[in-house]
């Protein structure tokens, strides 16, 4: 009993601002400009083809629903020479769905008066998105104080979080886990494998991202995303709630 | 190829003579039973197969029986799980898998393929489509008690919390649980079919992401498969590198656990504390290779990032800390009365029964079975550390976590021992890997304990066949033995005291 009391006294409060940088090595956001011939072999190094070849003024885009941030793309550009690509320590933001735009800091600047009710759903994964998620509940990211609650039940749920890629033997599950929410109702794909379905290729196994079974309103990126990303995308999906009520 | 291993003994027999050969090597559990896999070599002139992979713990290597099945005759052969109980569940996926029948199989339901796939359907034949949606409707019964005032309780496959996807189904006898059946496979994404045609540096950022949790033990496995096939010698400061991101793993895994026992109870305190330090550990994790799970730093032929002195330095530091929380939360246990009253002579796991299932790491090291990778095989660098094998006695929940705290002091100084290493070795830290083709085992103890991986590459360069049996596999029937006679309210305790992967076993 001493030592539980001694460590409530002497412990302080662990819970911190989110932060949407990592630490120096990081793999976040790509940016950088690329020399030209090293577009086709960057593609090419991509294992779940996330890094596409564009028109845009880069003359590349990269599908952040896909990207598992393993920085094959940034290899590949420093062994040809060169290139300025890099990994920044900077998450890659979430999408919101239809218009696919980027949620901003200014979403996380309004935290209070919104209420999020949460449903979390493995449909496939490889559990490290589910342990970040884990850690959403613990001292240090503490999301009840955004008033984000995970619920026991799809029926109490606003919002269902869906993590990992949909697999053959979850597929029911998901649709009945998401016919059984009440409206309004939103859902996030989190992290690589429910955002873009690629992490592991196809097979006789896997049906695919999570929009494939069911409509997507916003989208992770990350393999996996740090918690404080998971966050971001959680507050941005408050604030789609509030204005479907 | 035929008859033996870069490091290992290969016995090939027909199948009517699979069950007697591996009776005898098995030799009454003095070699465990390690794995069972099929295989599909009808492409290069060849039947299907079965390996059946002992442990010679005493040569430290391994000793596989493989036999050659002629694929337009009969695919039988006796059933080895009555003599090795272990056998169980591999028995059942090669019958799903292939459609190899072991006959006399005491329980010979699906294990791997649910509902939606037809009856007939073997998807690692190599005749069948690796992308093919085939649908069907299979029977996949549920194994339950039966008698009068006895019910069920299913739960599952979406739990009340944030946690993988399994149905049980309790049969009980009021409170007390009398039988489980875990229906698990529900993350199955065919990963062993889908890393087939891949080079394996294609198939590497599959193999990290088999499970988030144990990515370094199982990237770690599938590097040294293809290693050794490739007959190269990974530098030894990578070695030590590999080393040491596993010890880290393993302190990031125990710390976890120890802060999740807890909330099978509801210790608050204690929850907090542990997710704090694992937080912290998780932070390293990211500091070291950029990825919370370590993903990234393993790669074929070595490591892709170096270890520099400051690095060294904030790992020590980092170490310290949790130590010191670490040993608090040991004390806080130990004070915590009604803590010790739920934890003790809950979900035990006999000494014969460890054996008897063939289980691994810290659920076979708190059953008094001293069962560990890092001293039986010889890998990495964990011939020139100094450490022991800690056991318990008890087989219960206080001696899964007692374990993980006996555990965590020598990953402690294990720690410590390679850092001082890493500070005298100057060699490189990758070389080249010409993909050859052959077939290897690799090995490594993750934090649940060993990972097993069989690795085959083709004339081409790419991978025919890969074979993935992580530490939990063999632990999970375990469990449904250990909550027999206890009540359904220590379940969820009993659970996170073995607190074994899903993503793992599902693939």
């Amino acid at each position: 009993m001493f030592k539980v009391l001694e460590r409530l006294f002497n412990d302080k409060i662990a819970t911190e601002e989110i932060s949407l940088s990592g630490s120096e090595r990081y793999r976040g956001k790509l940016s950088g400009s690329l020399s030209a011939g090293c577009f086709h072999e960057c593609a090419a190094a991509c294992p779940v083809g996330a890094f596409q070849i564009s028109s845009n003024t880069e003359g590349y885009n990269i599908d952040y629903k896909k990207c598992v941030f393993c920085g094959r793309c940034v290899e590949k550009a420093m062994l040809l020479g060169g290139s300025g690509l890099r990994h920044s320590n900077d998450d890659a933001m979430p999408f919101v769905f239809p218009d696919m735009v980027e949620a901003t800091a200014d979403v996380l600047k309004e935290r209070l008066g919104r209420s999020l009710h949460v449903r979390h759903l493995d449909a496939g994964s490889c559990n490290g998105c589910d342990f970040e998620m884990g850690a959403l509940s613990g001292p240090v990211y503490d999301l009840a104080r955004y008033g984000v609650h995970f619920v026991a039940s799809p029926r109490h749920a606003d919002l269902l979080m869906i993590t990992g890629v949909v697999t053959r033997n979850l597929e029911q599950a998901l649709r009945m886990t998401y016919e059984a929410m009440p409206e309004p109702k939103l859902v996030m794909a989190c992290g690589a494998c429910a955002a873009g379905g690629s992490t592991y290729g196809a097979s006789y196994a896997i049906v695919g991202a999570a929009d494939k079974v069911v409509p997507v309103d916003i989208y992770v990126p990350g393999c996996p995303p740090r918690p404080s990303a998971m966050i971001a995308g959680l507050l941005a999906a408050a604030d789609i709630l509030k204005e479907r009520m | 190829m035929e008859g033996r291993f870069h490091d290992s003994r290969m016995i090939v027999a027909k199948p009517e003579e699979l069950r007697g050969r591996a009776n005898i090597i098995h030799d009454g559990g003095r070699r465990p039973l390690t794995a069972m896999f099929g295989r599909d070599e009808t492409n290069n002139g060849g039947g299907y197969d079965i390996y059946v992979v002992f442990e010679d713990i005493e040569k430290h290597t391994f000793v596989t029986v493989k036999a050659i099945f002629d694929p337009d005759g009969e695919l039988t052969y006796p059933s080895l799980t009555r003599i090795i109980p272990g056998a169980g569940w591999y028995e059942r996926e090669i019958n799903d898998m292939f459609g190899i029948v072991p006959q006399g199989h005491p329980d010979l339901r699906p294990l791997v393929l649910h509902e939606s796939f037809p009856g007939d359907y073997y998807p690692l034949r190599k005749n069948v489509n690796k992308t093919g949606q085939v649908r069907g409707e299979r029977e996949f019964p549920i194994a339950v008690a039966k008698g009068e005032g006895l019910f069920q309780v299913p739960v599952g496959p979406i739990h009340a919390g944030i946690i993988e996807p399994g149905h049980f189904r309790f049969s009980q006898a009021g409170e007390s649980m009398l039988q489980l059946d875990a229906k698990l496979f529900f993350t199955h994404r065919g990963i062993e079919k889908a890393m087939e045609g891949l080079t394996p540096q294609e198939a590497l950022p599959i193999a990290e992401r088999v499970c988030g949790a144990c990515s370094i033990a199982n990237t770690w496995g599938f590097c040294q498969a293809v290693e050794k096939i490739s007959g190269i010698q990974v530098p030894k400061r990578a070695e030590i590198i590999r080393t040491l991101l596993s010890e880290i793993e393993r302190v990031t895994n125990h710390v976890g656990d120890i802060g999740n026992i807890p909330a099978g109870v509801g210790f608050q305190p204690a929850i907090s504390l542990g997710a704090r330090l694992k937080e912290h550990l998780m932070r390293l994790q990211e500091h070291i290779t950029g990825n919370r799970f370590l993903r990234g730093m393993i790669i074929l032929g070595g490591v892709s990032m170096d270890i520099p002195p400051d690095l060294s330095d904030d790992i020590l530091s980092v170490i310290a800390e949790t130590e010191n929380g670490v040993n608090d939360m040991e004390v806080l246990f130990v004070q915590q009365e009604n803590f010790q009253n739920r934890i003790r002579t809950t979900g035990t796991v006999r000494p014969q029964t460890a054996r008897d299932l063939a289980m691994v790491g810290v659920g076979a090291r708190a059953s008094g079975y001293a069962h560990d990778s890092r001293r039986d095989f010889d890998y990495g660098v964990y011939s020139s550390l100094s450490f022991a094998v800690r056991t318990q006695s008890g087989g219960d929940v206080a001696a899964r976590l007692k374990q993980r705290f006996d555990e965590l002091k020598e990953s402690f100084s294990m720690i410590r021992q390679l850092i001082v290493m890493l500070k005298q070795e100057k060699t490189g830290l990758m070389i080249h890997v010409e993909f050859k083709a052959g077939e290897a085992y690799g090995i490594s103890e993750s934090a649940r304990g060993s990972n097993f991986w069989y690795v085959a590459v083709d004339e081409a360069g790419t991978i025919d066949r890969v074979f993935i049996r992580s530490a939990s596999y063999p632990n999970w029937p375990a469990l449904t033995i250990a909550v027999q006679g206890d009540i359904i309210p220590d379940f969820p305790l009993i659970n996170k005291s073995f607190e074994l992967c899903y993503a793992c076993i599902d693939r």
